[in-house]
């Protein structure tokens, strides 16, 4: 049992332009579900370093028919080999790596969003409570927060909204939002829509909100 | 100095009682003291009122899944239970309590606890529902949460090499909280996938040296891997 999911054709839309955003030579930590899936779609010409919180900076591709009893399992539960030059330590090392600050870049998945970057990922009270693991702290320490998330929730409701209803991970983190139809960049304290997917219009991807989302004057090519 | 090899029912009647505090090492698989923990979930008449911290609330049927199943434990320090929705069940209908602590601060805490520090100051968190009730404290015009360290009265591990002496290795992503966990408890059962020959291990790769540790015991095939060999 792990935490690893099909993947659908959104979620590979929002991974291929995740993909883009990662620069060479990053420490960059990935959120357990869709996240993990993102290094399938890095170029092989990007070398960065994959953290996992239980302990191993240098995260590499799944083990084939690899059970969770592998002696190195990512944050999810999933088998995996380890690149050169990886290393290995515990719990209290792997977070000071997290809250010194050596992170470039996190990439989580989210319940729910606020134009203003506070961010809810730990807990719906008294229906799910997977728990913030290290999530707040990732979270907030990071020099860049990215989440990826489908556009609207399994109710139809934009996962991006004016207020956060939810208890918060951590307060105006977010720095990147990229959905199966937008990107969204925090600017002036705001998330603001910067790239909309070739399949959508600004008006379709506007229309789930009920408040005013700031939109870019001129919008970025989508990339892929 | 005489070694510390115990068998499994000798170290565990030694060292655990109901109603204590025990540190659980593991995250996910890695780490976790199976054997151990199948024993007490084997004998749950003889061992519960338990207050665990763990990193993980494992899976329904696993490791301390099993003891949250048979209600074996009161309370439940840990950061992460997504993986175990028994579990949740339970907390939610008030069953079993359950302190959620971001997972560095929770480590942290433990290595505190075990480095003779009471407590120490954190940003994490402070502005979230977790620091509702928590004491603060101000430094150099900085708010903080005072974290107050983690003890208890006994840790069981898993480590992938272990000497007679106690000196303990592990693979991969397996050390995880044991290391912390293995400093915090007044005493520390270690479950060893290997036991070698004192000596054998570098002096410079042991990462928990054996003065923490008070019995050694030998890990069983676990019954899947039971399953998969028949």
């Amino acid at each position: 049992m792990s935490f690893h999911r099909q993947m659908t054709g959104k979620d590979e839309i929002i991974l291929r332009r995740a993909a883009q955003e990662v620069q060479q030579g990053q420490t960059i930590n990935l959120g357990i579900g869709l996240p993990t899936m993102l290094p399938i779609f890095l170029p092989a010409t990007i070398d960065v370093m994959f953290h996992a919180e239980n302990g191993c900076l240098g995260m590499g591709k799944p083990v084939d028919n690899g059970t969770p009893d592998y002696p190195v399992i990512d944050a999810g539960g999933r088998a995996c080999h380890l690149v050169s030059g990886a290393a290995c330590f515990d719990s209290v090392l792997s977070f000071t790596i997290v809250r010194g600050g050596r992170l470039d870049l996190v990439i989580l998945g989210a319940f729910e969003v606020a134009i203003n970057g506070d961010l809810a990922n730990w807990t719906i009270p008294g229906k799910s409570t997977p728990g913030m693991g290290g999530g707040m702290e990732v979270a907030q320490k990071a020099k860049r927060v990215m989440v990826l998330s489908h556009h609207l929730d399994k109710n139809g409701r934009a996962k991006l909204a004016e207020k956060c209803s939810l208890p918060l991970t951590a307060p105006g983190c977010v720095d990147t939002l990229i959905t199966e139809q937008a990107v969204f960049r925090r600017q002036n304290g705001r998330l603001t829509l910067v790239s909309l997917h070739p399949d959508t219009t600004l008006e379709i991807a506007t229309s789930p909100f009920d408040f005013k989302v700031p939109v870019a004057q001129k919008l970025e090519t989508w990339r892929a | 100095m005489p070694h510390k090899i115990k068998n499994i029912a000798e170290a565990v009647t030694a060292y655990i009682r109901s109603g204590q505090s025990m540190m659980v090492g593991g995250f996910g698989r890695g780490g976790v003291p199976f054997s151990i923990i199948d024993y007490l979930a084997d004998h749950p008449e003889q061992y519960k009122g338990l207050i665990l911290y763990k990193n993980d609330a494992n899976e329904p049927d696993l490791g301390i899944g099993r003891l949250l199943k048979n209600r074996q434990v009161k309370h439940l320090y840990t950061t992460h239970i997504g993986l175990n929705p028994a579990f949740i069940a339970q907390m939610n209908a008030g069953e079993i309590a359950c302190t959620l602590t971001p997972q560095g601060i929770f480590a942290e805490k433990i290595r505190a606890g075990g480095a003779g520090i009471p407590a120490f100051l954190s940003d994490i968190g402070l502005h979230t529902s977790y620091a509702k009730g928590k004491e603060k404290m101000t430094l150099d015009g900085q708010n903080y949460i005072l974290e107050r360290a983690y003890h208890a009265d006994v840790a069981i591990i898993c480590a992938d090499m272990v000497d007679q002496k106690g000196n303990c290795w592990w693979q991969g992503s397996n050390r995880n909280m044991c290391v912390a966990m293995g400093t915090a408890c007044d005493h520390v059962i270690v479950e060893a996938k290997e036991i070698v020959d004192t000596g054998r291990l570098q002096p410079e790769n042991i990462h928990l040296p054996g003065v923490f540790v008070s019995a050694v015991v030998r890990a069983e095939p676990r019954r899947h891997q039971q399953e998969a060999a028949a």
